[in-house]
């Protein structure tokens, strides 16, 4: 494998996806990440000069709505999403800005 | 001698747009909805939903590019910036940072030093995040998701303002243009428009840009001059003490009048930016431009320019009425219905602004048509109520919309013309005060003006009271 990922990278991208990883878990994820970029880097051999960046794979632009409400009240439908509720309101853990 | 430090001042403006529904949903973006009455599956992030762009917020957005001079981008995109907090429910805002709607723009402001330019370095097109209520009682934070998904423009200028002055001259420029554009409302205490301060500090002279921070929670032009002023004490003795800046997100407490880190909202700010697979890339062509140049209005500097030709108003009036998009349509349209632009004017900028400001209205709320201004202005006009109970009819019309001819009809407030009532009332008025008489006669000028009072009282206000002097002359 090209790739050694670091135990402060895996440390890192844990933080970030929210993950809470086990010391196993963590020497497997380790092993995943590198083998992935081992195949981008791959991909990078080809010789992409003059070539566009493409963003999406489809030939399709310009899909718009127009500014009309088309939506009623369905809180009841989208709160019961919620774990918990209350006052009509989604309850998360005590957050500060 | 002490060093002189120079403040350089960059501008994030967020702006929301005001559109019917919110930017990827047909949900609608109306302000003060009970929580949660506004939300579907797209804009509180479920699996497997889709959004699709409101055509209205890029035609506003591509509006407010043009008008600030910027270059629009023919081919942009939109991205994911992804963060974890509970008002944003998919964990990743829909932005805009390789391809931004709009580039490269500058506004020209003026403040008692002069005119610049101010550069805008992009505006792109984003989505509102919901509103966290935090639970008093218990140890918990309620989530509203109405307004995630609201469309916001953000406008990031260059760093090129150097002080308070030009910063609130940049965002009333700002506020103006977006205004006249029918865009928003822009009202900072209400949230519609939202202003970051980045500031930092270097010595005159220097080159490089010194380390900055970033001020939030800034609701009132005051607010925002008065955290400039603090954060540039703050740096200035930062440095002048031997420590450095630190490169944060400061919250403004103007109550206190000062800032302090805040939290930031997950150690490390890396967002991890990619294209949004959902939204398909948005490519504008030569006739999409020219539809929104066609439908640019008249701007602000355009109006006043005109009005000194056109009208014989004040320039202080021209510079009132045009602070308000709002109260410029309403000029124009009362005059084009016939009524003389000065007699117009001071309506607007007596009783008007008067109401406004003793209730803590927006000249933008008020609510009476032209039709009914320029109805009051020939009853007076015309004589036909005298000026004390215009002023009655107009603070009713100010509360409330209505017709001034029919209100005057019905309370029956038409000055009376009846020449023989008047003089019978003003041979009373004369023989119940016979100092009064007396003391005019013997020169006191004064004395006519207590007798015009007290027939216009006889008559209940009704009279014309050039009349009412008039015929007292007359008798006396």
């Amino acid at each position: 494998m090209a790739n050694i990922i670091s135990d402060e990278t895996i440390e890192y991208v844990g933080i970030l996806a929210k993950l809470e990883l086990s010391p196993e878990e963590k020497e497997q994820a380790k092993k995943d990440m590198g083998s992935m970029l081992d195949y981008i880097d791959k991909l990078g051999e080809l010789d992409t000069g003059g070539v566009e960046p493409m963003s999406h794979v489809f030939p399709v632009k310009n899909v718009f709505r127009e500014d009309i409400v088309t939506n009623g009240d369905m809180r009841e439908e989208i709160l019961k999403n919620a774990p918990e509720e209350k006052d009509g309101m989604f309850v998360v853990p005590r957050t500060f800005e | 001698m002490a060093k002189q430090y120079e403040t350089v001042i960059g501008l994030e403006v967020h702006v929301e747009l005001a559109t019917r529904t919110k930017i990827f949903c047909g949900c609608s973006t109306a302000f003060g909805g009970e929580p949660n009455t506004h939300t579907c599956p797209v804009c509180t992030g479920m699996p497997g939903s889709l959004p699709v762009l409101n055509k209205q917020v890029l035609e506003y957005a591509v509006a407010v590019g043009l008008a600030t001079g910027c270059t629009i981008t023919r081919n942009c995109k939109f991205d994911r910036k992804n963060y974890f907090y509970p008002d944003n429910p998919q964990n990743y805002q829909i932005s805009q940072l390789y391809l931004p709607i709009c580039r490269d723009g500058k506004v020209e402001i003026e403040t008692e030093a002069g005119r610049k330019f101010v550069g805008i370095h992009e505006i792109h097109m984003e989505e509102d995040a919901g509103k966290l209520i935090h639970d008093e009682w218990e140890d918990c934070s309620l989530v509203d998701y109405n307004r995630s998904g609201v469309p916001l423009i953000e406008i990031v200028s260059e760093p090129d303002m150097r002080n308070s002055q030009e910063v609130i001259a940049y965002l009333e420029k700002l506020r103006m243009t977006i205004q006249y554009l029918g865009a928003s409302d822009c009202k900072l205490q209400e949230g519609s428009m939202r202003a970051d301060v980045n500031l930092s500090v270097r010595e005159v002279g220097a080159e490089e840009f010194g380390t900055r921070t970033e001020m939030k929670n800034l609701n009132s032009f005051k607010a925002i001059a008065r955290a400039i002023e603090g954060e540039r004490e703050r740096q200035i003795d930062l440095l002048e003490s031997g420590e450095k800046v630190v490169q944060e997100t400061r919250r403004w407490d103007d109550n206190l009048g000062e800032s302090y880190a805040m939290r930031s909202k997950e150690d490390a700010q890396d967002y991890r930016y990619f294209p949004d697979p959902d939204l398909v890339p948005v490519v504008l062509d030569d006739d999409f431009l020219a539809q929104i140049r066609a439908k640019q209005p008249e701007f602000r500097e355009e109006k006043m320019l005109r009005y000194k030709q056109e009208f014989e108003i004040p320039d202080y009036d021209i510079d009132i009425i045009t602070g308000s998009k709002h109260m410029a349509d309403l000029f124009e349209a009362t005059v084009v219905l016939g009524s003389q632009p000065k007699k117009v004017s001071n309506w607007l900028m007596g009783e008007t602004l008067r109401l406004l400001k003793e209730k803590d209205m927006d000249p933008e709320d008020i609510c009476f048509s032209p039709e009914n201004l320029a109805k009051l202005i020939a009853l007076t006009d015309g004589k036909v109520i005298n000026n004390s109970v215009a002023k009655e009819v107009f603070e009713l019309m100010f509360e409330k919309d209505m017709d001034p001819e029919k209100y005057v009809d019905e309370k029956g407030l038409k000055t009376v013309n009846d020449e023989g009532a008047l003089r019978k009332t003003v041979e009373e008025v004369i023989a119940a005060n016979p100092q009064s008489v007396a003391d005019y006669r013997n020169g006191k000028e004064k004395a006519i003006g207590f007798l015009v009072g007290q027939t216009m009282k006889a008559m209940k206000g009704k009279a014309d009271p050039g009349m009412v002097n008039q015929v007292l002359r007359e008798f006396l």
